[in-house]
């Protein structure tokens, strides 16, 4: 068990989330070691996108605490960044590609200062990496899915963080737009980041992705994907006697 | 102006809970005071349309309710009350009351010149905190829980807009009252937001909309005597809308019109073009004549259709016969790479 000397990026401790009255995430204790490139899965409602908003802070949990290297998270915000899931926001609003990412630089800004000639810098050059320079000064709305998806992944980029949340970047996308974000996510893995990432095509995990964690209401398992990405703990998640070929 | 807001965050009905919500503070601003002075009156005003709002929030994070179904609420809540009030007052016997009914329906003719001023300067003040937070705004609007992520303290962001959103529309009730003031929030900005794509412009343009119905509209009642000016303004302001809805060039319903045209008139070109092309294809040479009865069989080809490729000169008609341009032939062989192409 060597893996025990790697650092912990995020620790999750006795997490539990409700909306109303029922909660959505039970007692969820979770810790993502540094480095990894790691899938949430779980059948549509399973808590996913609400335990990254609760590790987030973006919802208040009933009850438990989230780390990030070991500190509380409001100390550590600037090491972590967000890609939220695309249909979480209106495409139609009047802004361009470039202004979207700009946002990304808000944090590190601050109240009141504006973006200046570096963020701007900063914004173009992660529009480059994700290939939409072209596109820079284009409205929103008038952006494909897929495009609109790498505007997010940008905007994350800009942040320059640590560590990588993303809800659902593959949704929407094309096939050589998943190619083009998934080298971006490896990437971003040799260079010691991060990330996390929920994701529906149960086909594609062993491909993508070296950590796994699968979540339904309570946490069923988390570890390397080789050791425990198995018809076992996909029928516990998914509830139905779960098969997927998994090219050795 | 701050209609802008209102408009991108989808909650039009705030506006009209809002203004609804100020009327029981008129009432009670005088029933304490006695007084008809205007500016003690709108302070009524402001704090029952803030109760309002921030009601509305409660509610909203704190049961089941849809956002709409609470703003319903508070409104008619609010109006409702506000009326007993306005009922209860008009039967005291100092009643005096005549003055509290033009925050009804508005009447911008008992305006004052310190009426004006104050409106003045309270628009100065929103256009300067507008300015410096406009980053802030932009990001909350757009994105609210991202901008949680980056450190922004979101209730506050929040609180401002709101805040000055009732600030604006109080003043406002002055001019249009409360049944119309909602309209005159909204419809500028609804306006302008078909003319541009940018946020900054849209912010501007609301603003001189706006101001221009409150103008015109002023003018058109002045210059009759039976009308009053808070409707004729918010027509006024209506027209705008109208007009931009139709004439809009990029969203507008009468370009997307043409365009819809334009282009069926494109695709059926390209159609029979593509059609021809297969044609001549099977002829070792490409300006091969052939009847032009071939194409009767072809759905979407007309006369028109065929003149317009020879006006191109994509084809070449000798009596009955048409054959392919080779600039004809270039084109349609390319049209299938650039459809594949632009479908990635
Ligand atoms: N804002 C909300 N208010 C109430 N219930 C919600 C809200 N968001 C999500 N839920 C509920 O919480 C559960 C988990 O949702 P979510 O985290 O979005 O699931 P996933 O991302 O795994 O599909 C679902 O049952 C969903 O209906
Ligand atoms: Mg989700």
């Amino acid at each position: 068990m060597t893996k025990q000397m790697k650092k912990i990026a995020v620790k999750v401790d006795d997490l539990t989330v409700a909306y109303n009255y029922k909660p959505v995430l039970w007692d969820i204790d979770l810790e993502i070691p540094e480095g990894v490139l790691m899938a949430i899965v779980g059948p549509n409602g399973a808590g996913k996108s609400t335990l990254i908003k609760s590790i987030l802070g973006i919802l208040k949990p009933i009850a438990g605490s989230v780390t990030i290297y070991g500190k509380s998270y409001e100390k550590q915000r600037q090491l972590v960044a967000y890609v939220p899931q695309k249909g979480s926001v209106d495409w139609d609003f009047p802004t361009t590609a470039l202004d979207v990412v700009k946002m990304g630089t808000y944090g590190s800004l601050g109240w009141i200062k504006r973006p200046g000639q570096k963020e701007k810098k900063a914004a173009l050059e992660a529009l480059e990496k994700v290939g939409m320079l072209p596109f820079k000064g284009r409205q929103i709305s008038q952006l494909s899915g897929g495009q609109q998806q790498r505007i997010f992944l940008a905007r994350a980029l800009v942040q320059n963080a640590s560590i990588y949340f993303m809800d659902e970047p593959f949704q929407g996308v094309d096939a050589t737009t998943e190619i083009a974000i998934i080298n971006i996510l490896k990437e971003l893995r040799k260079a010691g980041k991060t990330v996390i990432v929920v994701h529906h095509d149960l086909q594609t995990v062993p491909e993508y992705f070296d950590w796994v964690t699968f979540l339904n209401v309570k946490k069923i398992a988390t570890g390397p994907v080789k050791d425990i990405f198995n018809d076992d703990n996909l029928t516990k998640t998914y509830g139905i006697n779960y098969k997927v070929s998994i090219q050795e | 102006m701050l209609g802008s807001f209102a408009v991108l965050r989808k909650q039009s009905l705030l506006g009209d809970a809002i203004s609804h919500a100020a009327l029981p503070g008129i009432a009670i601003a005088f029933l304490i005071t006695g007084a008809k002075d205007s500016n003690t009156l709108l302070i009524g005003a402001l704090i029952s349309g803030l109760i309002g709002t921030f009601w509305i929030r409660g509610i909203v994070t704190k049961t089941h309710l849809k956002s709409d179904t609470a703003l319903g609420l508070i409104l008619s809540l609010f109006f409702g009350f506000g009326m007993l009030l306005l009922t209860f007052i008009q039967k005291q016997p100092n009643a005096n009351q005549a003055g509290l009914d033009k925050y009804l329906f508005g009447q911008a003719a008992t305006l004052v010149e310190s009426d004006v001023w104050m409106m003045a300067i309270v628009t100065g003040i929103c256009l300067i905190v507008m300015l410096t937070f406009w980053k802030e705004f932009k990001i909350l609007l757009f994105d609210a829980d991202y901008t949680k992520t980056l450190g922004f303290n979101t209730k506050t962001i929040d609180i401002l807009i709101t805040s000055f959103i009732v600030l604006a529309i109080v003043l406002g009730l002055q001019t249009v009252g409360v049944v119309l003031m909602s309209a005159m929030l909204l419809a500028p900005a609804a306006a302008a937001r078909q003319w541009t794509n940018s946020l900054a412009v849209m912010v501007f343009l609301a603003a001189i909309f706006g101001a221009f119905s409150g103008v015109v509209g002023t003018a058109i009642s002045a210059s009759q005597n039976n009308l009053s000016t808070g409707p004729v303004i918010v027509l006024v302001a209506g027209v705008f809308v109208v007009v931009s809805f139709i004439f809009s060039p990029s969203r507008g319903l009468l370009f997307k019109q043409i365009r819809f045209i334009k282009n069926r008139r494109d695709l059926e070109l390209h159609k029979t073009l593509a059609f021809m092309h297969q044609i001549a294809e099977t002829h070792e040479d490409i300006s091969h004549p052939h009847a032009i009865k071939l194409l009767n069989n072809f759905q979407g080809y007309t006369r028109s259709t065929l003149q317009k490729l020879v006006e191109k000169d994509y084809v070449q008609l000798q009596g009955n016969m048409w054959s392919l341009t080779e600039t004809g032939f270039d084109t349609a062989a390319n049209l299938y790479t650039k459809q594949s192409t632009e479908d990635e």
